[in-house]
């Protein structure tokens, strides 16, 4: 067990700089995920950790030690990868069991501790088999297997479910939970993925463009982001973004949106952003406030409706995603399954300013 | 609309039918066109000498009673098991060499990545481009200077400029294919460069380094012009230019102990094409479709 530190790390390829100066701190037993869309550098940082990318400049310390010319098996780390890396032509035992055995650890502890693993995981009877013979699921579980009896101080996992199907993919996520409460070792997880982002985290680190832009709890981070990117990057469907401007109406700060409503904000935001009346600012608000107008559980209370003209319809089952159109912007209403709206419908939707973003355009933070 | 499937599926067979029909036809002339000469000669093997001399004879059959003296000449009267030993001395050592020499080059080439590692790649094949018609005589030259001309030694040191450069291909080829994860994953287990190369290239590779072996054996136990080039004592001498000089005595061929000496030399290679048939072909076809 060991704290993970991440000192300015700058890594370059060529003339492309993918990764431009991370600091990080990942205390023992913390899992910490690392989530972007492609290129955003989190996949580069995780191998600079394990070992597999050089640092260009920068420091990599687990526990107290520098790490940055410390080869990966001398590192104490195990990794999971996209791919499973399982070796073909050996037995989910060898697989396992490979690490110790080059480093000539004694047959009955590799017996020991490969049943461990095994037991843990469930897979104590797929222990004979080889990489082919086992399903998508089986071979992640393998590879998490491989990693657990390694008996690392850090767990790296590069992308590890994105190759399954949904429904696979969800109960990986549990078992992945359900053994790191178990194991309590430290992990840092990559994903493009937020659902995983949310669902696993203690702590979740939101990349773009080589740099951290934002890193907190799953919950502050989905609803107070710290830049336009976050607040965007997190949720699906994603946050809709139109332009306002903020204007004093009665006495009350209000979001005036573009061809839509104007909101007026609570007090305490009201007050953090007075210094920004008469400007143009852009306003953030997730679908899930913006309502029907006829809710049932009460939850439109203070809400301003606004008369609007239904696009595209998505049935999901519990819920609807309503899309629409207000001035040049498409925007995307969640609402609840009592409601059946059909495209083409004229209705009235319910803004809630309690959740408004308010992003300056200039340096597209969050206000 | 429900008439489809009654429709589809007879003309479906018989479309099926007469492919196989063409097939069968096809793979029937070339079965026939390709054993024709080894059946030549084993007809001709176990004829006597008088029946190969007699013109009116028929060629296709034995007539005159099967005799299996041109063999016994063969093992016991003449360098024939010579010739056997010194080609299997020649070719067993000559593949060792090849596949120690290719699989560390091609795994330095494939995965080691170092400056000018691509170049080198493309020039170690464009050296199997250059005909051996070209390179016996500047190697008779080295040859000589080695003081090698004259015993099988020079065949071990010249065949793997043959088989060096084609193996390495095959297994860049094939070392290439194994994802670059895996050696990631190996090198977090601990492994070093050569554990690497040893528990999990290699097996991983398997039907690659088992097509490169075939290769290279073909080769060392095949080829005509070096022996023929660079050795003259008879009991230097391998298979192919021992069976064809020592049996061919000025303008007097002796046509049932060629036939008996070719077909026994071209034994080995038959057997272990029969056994690795399957493993070959892996090898030669990989990467040519996913999983």
């Amino acid at each position: 067990m060991a704290d993970v530190t991440l000192q300015n790390l700058i890594k370059t390829f060529d003339t492309v700089e993918a990764v431009r100066g991370i600091d990080l701190r990942i205390p023992n037993n913390e899992f910490v995920v690392l989530v972007g869309p492609s290129g955003c550098g989190k996949s580069t940082v995780l191998r600079m950790v394990a070992g597999l990318e050089e640092v260009t400049s920068g420091d990599i310390r687990i526990g107290d030690t520098r790490v940055n010319d410390v080869p990966p098996k001398d590192r104490n780390i195990a990794m999971v990868f996209q791919n499973y890396a399982l070796y073909p032509h050996m037995t989910v035992a060898q697989n396992m069991s490979f690490g110790l055995r080059l480093r000539k650890v004694a047959k009955s502890e590799i017996r020991d501790k490969v049943q461990r693993a095994a037991d843990i995981l469930g897979i104590a009877e797929l222990l004979d088999r080889r990489p082919r013979e086992l399903s998508g699921g089986q071979r992640q579980r393998v590879a998490m297997g491989r990693a657990i009896v390694r008996d690392p101080e850090v767990f790296l996992f590069d992308e590890p479910l994105s190759n399954l199907d949904a429904k696979l993919r969800g109960q990986m996520r549990i078992e992945i939970q359900r053994l790191h409460q178990q194991l309590r070792t430290t992990t840092i997880y990559v994903t493009h993925d937020q659902v995983e982002a949310m669902t696993l985290a203690d702590r979740v680190v939101v990349m773009n463009a080589g740099r951290i832009e934002q890193a907190g709890i799953p919950d502050a981070v989905y609803h107070r982001p710290r830049t336009r990117f976050v607040a965007g990057f997190m949720g699906s469907p994603a946050m809709n973004f139109l332009d306002c401007q903020l204007t004093e109406e009665n006495g009350r700060t209000v979001a005036r949106l573009a061809a839509g409503p104007a909101l007026p904000l609570p007090a305490e935001q009201a007050a953090r952003v007075r210094s920004y009346t008469g400007r143009k600012l852009v306003a953030g608000l997730r679908p899930e406030n913006i309502r029907e107008a006829a809710s049932h559980d009460g939850t439109n209370s203070g809400g301003v409706p606004h008369d609007i003209s239904i696009d595209i319809v998505e049935p999901l089952g519990r819920e609807t995603i309503v899309y629409f159109r207000l001035g040049d912007a498409t925007l995307c209403a969640r609402v609840g399954t009592e409601v059946h709206p059909r495209a083409g419908e004229q209705t009235s939707l319910v803004f809630h300013p309690d959740r408004l973003h308010l992003i300056d355009p200039e340096t597209d933070l969050v206000l | 609309m429900t008439a489809i499937p009654f429709t589809t599926a007879p003309s479906l067979r018989s479309n099926r039918r007469w492919a196989l029909i063409a097939a069968y036809a096809c793979l029937g002339i070339f079965v026939i066109f390709f054993l024709f000469p080894p059946y030549y000669m084993l007809v001709t093997s176990l004829k006597t000498n008088a029946e190969i001399a007699e013109l009116a004879s028929n060629p296709w059959i034995v007539t005159d009673g099967v005799t299996f003296g041109h063999y016994e000449h063969l093992l016991t009267e003449s360098s024939f098991p010579r010739f056997f030993l010194n080609t299997t001395i020649v070719t067993v050592i000559v593949v060792a060499i090849t596949m120690v020499i290719s699989v560390l080059a091609a795994y330095s080439l494939a995965r080691l990545r170092f400056w000018g590692s691509g170049v080198l790649a493309t020039g170690v094949f464009l050296t199997y481009l250059v005909p051996d018609t070209l390179l016996f005589i500047p190697l008779f030259k080295i040859v000589g200077w080695l003081g090698l001309l004259d015993t099988y030694w020079s065949l071990i040191l010249v065949y793997p400029t043959l088989t060096v450069p084609f193996c390495t291909w095959i297994m860049i080829g094939y070392f290439g294919s194994i994802p670059r994860e895996l050696d990631e994953a190996a090198l977090i287990d601990g492994a070093n460069h050569l554990q690497m190369l040893l528990k999990v290239f290699i097996p991983v590779a398997l039907p690659g380094l088992i097509a490169a072996t075939i290769f290279a054996f073909t080769v060392s136990w095949a080829n005509f012009l070096y022996p023929l080039a660079y050795i003259y004592s008879e009991s230097e001498m391998v298979l192919t230019v021992g069976t064809v000089t020592t049996l061919i005595k000025g303008d007097v061929f002796h046509w049932g102990g060629l036939m008996a000496g070719a077909l026994l030399a071209a034994a080995p290679p038959v057997i272990l094409y029969a056994f690795l048939m399957d493993y070959y072909i892996a090898g030669l076809t990989s990467g040519a479709t996913k999983g």
